[in-house]
């Protein structure tokens, strides 16, 4: 297919469309996920979803999203009760007890989809595609019906923006201000929760959390401020979903879920690499050049200390005894200094201080005292 | 009136009839899976004191902090702020978190952080006003930080974010502090700009209440004082409580601090440095006790 029809093809339009809405969704609440430390709670309850969505087509024999994902919501709030339950109750650690509920409820849901495809039902087929997600089924109805959840959450989220501001920051505080903290987290991490029912049909259960956390993880690394980071995080979250599921309609067989994801791990990988203040790459290069500079100073001060040793501070030495005090650098650095006209050489073997050069040596040396 | 046991608390409360208190715990047990982290802990802090929180690591000050602020469950005993439970004054109180508690990477600026005090008031659904915006920015010059209103809280020092925590209380405009180590690994301008606070807010009438680890400073600092080790020791005015018996019984003996007091009265250096920085070395009463 090519980039023409799918401005003109109505059906892929509003995949499209719906893709956007969910990314932008659930890499706006994803935001919240991530500065509160629910990376794992999100992942834990997508996983948890899957039993749900078994179930609920084995009840009701329906295969319509709504229902489907009512079935996915349940054993999701179900799992995260769970979860809470452990930790309150047993000695059991956090990540320990996220791991448990979300390996068995997924080994749950994995079982009763095996089962399913054994039943002699009709229309059983299709359940697995939220395994992995596939857009390309979502018709008009699920579009709409999935806009309106959105547009619930992001209006909550924009009501209690400076509750779960605070949630999110310093949550006892909020507390004793005599905001009712408990609830807005039941709230909030029921949005988290909503928002990942809503990305199942699109991305899948096994890949909903990157879906969730990787936006969010991206647009952290470009602003200080809370909210440019949601509206950025929704903004990628959007651009990976039209993308991610663009590539899985021109690409045959390939499920939207990992097309998606292989889309926001490339704004992710960039986001960590090249971001302004945080990016890694500008890291290293501000790394690479202050050794280099170490590695300068310290060839001018060992030039300078051979030197003084001698009857006139411009007596020649040769690179092997500066290599004795700093090994195999010794040459880079010495060229370097010469440049800046610090050092002279005429063969690179033989190497002298000039007189600026002794200067600088000495204030080197001097600020190394103090 | 040092409120050295239960019996004798009751007796000063009697005395203390007129002056008002600012907090009263009766009978306050904390429990952290059956082992008490509080145990029966009675108290009364009279209105306008500045008053310290002492006691050793795992003593439970941080705990009986977050008890009187209703952070924590009580398993047994009650709390009561100005005469009232908690939540009926929540609006009278001010709470500086350890600094520690939180996570200086959040995405937000100092101007932000500081208007969370008015949080409380704004009312749902509303954001923050220019009048709160500005409340928050005379907050921040309060303790010398308005220069800092719109760095991003992850460039702050130690120090800094210790008034930033400090500025958020002063909007809340309460009747009663409650603060968690504010001195803890704090620079010399942080800890004499808290200080001056301190002093401000008291003067003011109103009790502040500190959870404090340095020994060296508490005459210094504070007026009243509670010796705390999972029970109450002792209570009261800082001359009473603050005796090398009482520390001995709430630091269970092993405390340099003692030590130290007993070789400045041996006469090290420090000594006359010490006493000429008050009028009378607090250590010197201690003399007889060898």
């Amino acid at each position: 297919m090519n980039p023409l029809e799918w401005l003109t093809d109505y059906t892929l339009r509003t995949v499209i469309l719906g893709s956007a809405i969910l990314g932008a969704t659930s890499g706006a609440l994803g935001a919240f996920a991530v500065l509160r430390r629910q990376a794992l709670l999100g992942d834990a309850v997508a996983h948890a979803t899957l039993p749900g969505i078994v179930l609920a087509f084995v009840l009701t024999g329906s295969k319509a999203p709504l229902i489907l994902l009512i079935g996915a919501a349940l054993t999701g709030w179900f799992a995260t009760l769970l979860i809470l339950l452990i930790l309150r109750q047993t000695r059991i650690r956090e990540d320990a007890a996220l791991g448990i509920s979300l390996s068995v409820f997924f080994g749950l849901g994995i079982m009763l989809l095996s089962w399913v495809q054994k039943l002699p039902v009709a229309n059983k087929a299709g359940l697995d595609r939220f395994l992995f997600g596939q857009a390309a089924a979502l018709m008009e109805a699920d579009v709409i019906m999935m806009s309106v959840f959105a547009v619930l959450i992001l209006v909550s989220v924009v009501l209690f923006w400076k509750e779960f501001k605070l949630l999110s920051f310093n949550p006892e505080y909020g507390s004793t201000l005599g905001l009712p903290m408990r609830r807005l987290d039941i709230v909030l991490t029921g949005l988290i929760v909503v928002s990942i029912v809503l990305g199942l049909q699109m991305v899948g259960v096994v890949l909903m959390s990157a879906m969730l956390l990787a936006p969010a993880a991206a647009a952290r690394q470009w602003t200080d401020r809370l909210a440019v980071m949601v509206l950025l995080s929704a903004g990628f979250g959007a651009v990976a979903g039209t993308t991610g599921t663009m590539l899985s309609a021109t690409i045959e067989r390939l499920p939207t879920g990992p097309s998606i994801i292989v889309v926001v791990s490339v704004i992710v990988v960039v986001s960590l690499l090249f971001a302004p203040a945080r990016g890694l790459f500008w890291e290293w290069r501000r790394r690479f050049a202050q050794r280099r500079r170490f590695a300068s100073e310290t060839a001018l001060v060992n030039l300078y200390q051979l030197a003084v040793q001698h009857e006139t501070v411009q007596h020649p030495h040769d690179i092997k005894a500066i290599e004795v005090m700093m090994g195999e650098r010794a040459t880079a650095a010495l060229k370097k200094l010469r440049q800046q006209g610090w050092v002279d050489s005429s063969d690179d073997q033989l190497w002298t201080l000039t007189e600026s050069g002794e200067q600088r040596a000495r204030k080197l040396i001097l600020r190394k005292m103090h | 009136m040092s409120l050295t046991d239960n019996r004798e608390s009751e007796t000063s409360q009697h005395d203390q009839g007129a002056q008002s208190l600012a907090v009263t715990v009766n009978d306050l047990t904390v429990a952290y899976r059956s082992k008490p982290v509080l145990w029966d802990i009675d108290l009364n802090v009279p209105s306008g004191v500045l008053m310290a929180i002492l006691g050793p690591n795992g003593a439970g000050k941080t705990t009986l902090l977050k008890a009187m602020l209703g952070l924590i469950p009580p398993a047994a005993g009650h709390v009561k702020i100005l005469d009232r439970s908690y939540h009926e004054v929540h609006k009278r109180v001010g709470y500086v978190p350890q600094r520690g508690s939180v996570d200086w990477d959040f995405p937000t600026t100092v101007l932000d952080v500081v208007t969370m005090g008015a949080y409380g008031r704004i009312g749902w659904f509303k954001r923050p006003s220019k009048t709160d915006r500005g409340d928050a920015l005379a907050a921040l010059g309060r303790v010398g930080m308005d220069a800092f209103a719109n760095r991003q809280i992850s460039q702050l020092s130690g120090g800094q974010q210790q008034r930033v925590f400090l500025a958020r209380a002063l909007l809340q405009n309460a009747d009663i502090y409650f603060m968690d180590e504010p001195f803890q690994g704090v620079d010399a301008t942080t800890e004499r700009a808290i200080i001056a606070i301190l002093h401000e807010i008291k003067d003011a009438g109103k009790t502040v209440i500190v959870v404090h680890h340095d020994l060296q400073t508490v005459e210094e600092y504070f007026d009243w004082a509670l010796l705390l080790n999972v029970r109450a020791i002792a209570s009261g005015p800082v001359n009473d409580v603050f005796t090398a018996d009482l520390l001995r019984q709430t630091y269970g003996g092993k405390i340099s601090f003692i030590e130290d007091m007993q070789r400045y009265r041996l006469g090290e250096d420090e000594a006359a440095v010490r006493s000429s920085a008050h009028d009378l070395p607090p250590w010197e009463e201690w003399g007889n006790e060898g």
